[in-house]
């Protein structure tokens, strides 16, 4: 079904909006922007006097903001009515993949150098690093399906699944209040906006359901 | 302040070269990060040759003393630039972004509680008595980072001795400036202000606690907790309150800030401990500030490598219970 009305969706903006098809590359390069800059400022030795963590913790955030990007297209299209929004979701989702992946990578490499060892034992015994690690597990599945070959193989299940996408952003988000030392301004800026995008979508089911029955 | 007015009566030629010497290195500094950058993948880095005396020279006359002879020092632009001051913010660049224009005099400090000579001193006057050296010491802080900084001051023993703490006096709190039209971080409460630390009074009056008023040769940048601040090296970071403006002796244990914001996370000790975590993260390790992505982090020492000075301080306690 959902392959059907994307591809229904996809031939009529062809014809509507070409451009779209233009901007797809532009996007697409505006959203390595903050993995250029902070490429750039690692190799000019311009990330602070702890580059490490300026450096994880950038890509920490940028993996935050994409999810929250993707979560946004739904409601703003449906409530701005620009249905070509949608071409661009899972490009957000797949960017939001690459930030929490290099920002894991990272954290293995420069925090912990390889080392499997202290690597596992901080995944269990530090619950922050924990959430992060399920946050990122999570986040895999949903990047391995994110092709159209895969949404039409698994029907009505690519939907259930990538339903994951909630729990891996609210996850995430913990995983960022689970760091915080005393000042909670910018995870609870996040949450407000993270509530909204989740009730937004409860809401609707809500009414959904009352339709039905 | 008497100290900075008599050091610009005292100025000779040969200190202004050293400002200019100073001037030029950040310039060398500059270009040699451009260089660095050019060659990073090669794994590069800024040589730490800085002395303290490359810095400034606001102290003609300063002491020298054997404390961290020969230790490697964060450079200043690092220690100036990556700060935790909540008052002046919770970021680690708003400190000196924040505090450009914090009034550091005249100052005073309240003495208060358990002691013969209780009242409010100029900070002047504190300095007048006051016998003024360099200390090299590692700083440790909780968050896992460190650096090594030459600091400029006195002996907090010898400050507190003239107060005549009497018998009752088995701890001393200090208590940082509260005025959030000049600390813009205390317009929200992040912490419960005014930030206050203490120590009970025999590590008070371990030689090695200090009072800071100055670094790397020049006086205590505001973002570093100018114009005075403790240092006690074998602690984290966070027990090393800035700008003081009231010094108590009690009876009591007194009440620490950010032991009151996480009981479990921040002890009243917060002695430097590799075996003892944060509950959240790993203390056994720490990153060098300055230090590029490919340096390994070094190990963490107990007591910050201090112990041969302050282990026995903590004979027969259980460094666990006590963290």
């Amino acid at each position: 079904m959902e392959v059907v009305i994307k591809n229904n969706v996809y031939t009529q903006l062809k014809e509507k909006v070409p451009g779209v098809i233009f901007f797809k590359p532009v996007v697409f390069i505006l959203c390595l922007m903050p993995f250029f800059f902070l490429l750039l400022n690692a190799i000019n030795n311009n990330l602070g006097p702890n580059p490490v963590e300026e450096m994880i913790r950038t890509l920490g955030d940028w993996g935050i903001y994409f999810l929250f990007i993707g979560l946004m297209i739904s409601p703003v299209r449906k409530v701005f009515n620009v249905s070509w929004l949608s071409r661009y979701r899972r490009m957000t989702g797949l960017f939001a993949f690459f930030y929490v992946s290099i920002h894991f990578f990272s954290y293995i490499w420069f925090d912990q150098f390889f080392s499997l060892q202290d690597i596992v034992k901080d995944i269990i015994k530090r619950p922050f690093i924990t959430v992060g690690f399920i946050c990122y597990l999570l986040l895999v599945p949903l990047a391995l399906t994110s092709t159209t070959g895969m949404m039409r193989r698994l029907k009505k299940n690519w939907g259930r699944l990538h339903k994951l996408v909630y729990p891996v952003s609210i996850l995430a988000l913990l995983h960022y209040f689970m760091m915080v030392k005393a000042d909670f301004l910018v995870p609870g800026v996040m949450l407000i906006i993270l509530s909204v995008l989740l009730g937004y979508r409860l809401v609707l089911s809500l009414k959904n359901k009352r339709k039905r029955t | 302040m008497i100290i900075r007015s008599a050091s610009k009566q005292d100025i000779k030629p040969s200190e202004i070269t050293t400002e200019t010497d100073y001037l030029n290195r950040r310039e060398f500094i500059k270009k040699s990060g451009i260089l660095v950058g050019a060659t990073w993948a090669g794994g590069l880095s800024i040589p730490a040759l800085a002395r303290p005396s490359d810095y400034g020279n606001d102290y003609p006359n300063l002491i020298k003393t054997a404390y961290g002879k020969g230790e490697k020092l964060t450079s200043f632009e690092d220690a100036t630039t990556y700060n935790n001051y909540y008052e002046f913010g919770t970021g680690k660049k708003d400190p000196a972004k924040n505090s450009t224009h914090f009034k550091t005099a005249p100052w005073s400090i309240t003495i208060e509680g358990e002691a013969k000579k209780t009242g409010t001193f100029y900070l002047e006057d504190i300095l007048k008595q006051a016998q003024i050296e360099e200390r090299i010491y590692r700083f440790r802080c909780v968050e896992a980072w460190s650096m090594t900084v030459p600091w400029v001051g006195f002996s907090l023993a010898d400050m507190l001795k003239r107060f005549e703490p009497t018998s009752k006096a088995k701890y001393v709190q200090f208590e940082t400036l509260y005025d959030p039209k000049q600390m813009p971080g205390q317009v929200r409460r992040v912490l419960d202000w005014p930030y206050r630390d203490g120590l009970r009074m025999d590590e008070a009056m371990n030689p090695l606690s200090f009072m800071a008023t100055g670094m790397y040769g020049k006086e205590l940048p505001n973002q570093n907790g100018a114009p005075v601040r403790l240092v006690v090296p074998w602690k984290y970071g966070f027990k090393n309150i800035k700008s003081i403006v009231k010094i108590k002796f009690m009876e009591h244990e007194p009440v620490c800030t950010w032991n009151v914001t996480g009981p479990k996370e921040y002890g009243f000790y917060s002695n430097v401990n590799p075996d003892v975590d944060h509950p959240r993260w790993s203390q056994a390790t720490e990153r060098a500030l300055g230090s590029n992505f490919w340096e390994p982090k070094t190990k963490t020492r107990l007591f910050n490598g201090y112990g041969e000075q302050v282990a026995h301080l903590y004979k027969g306690m259980d460094l666990r219970k006590y963290f």
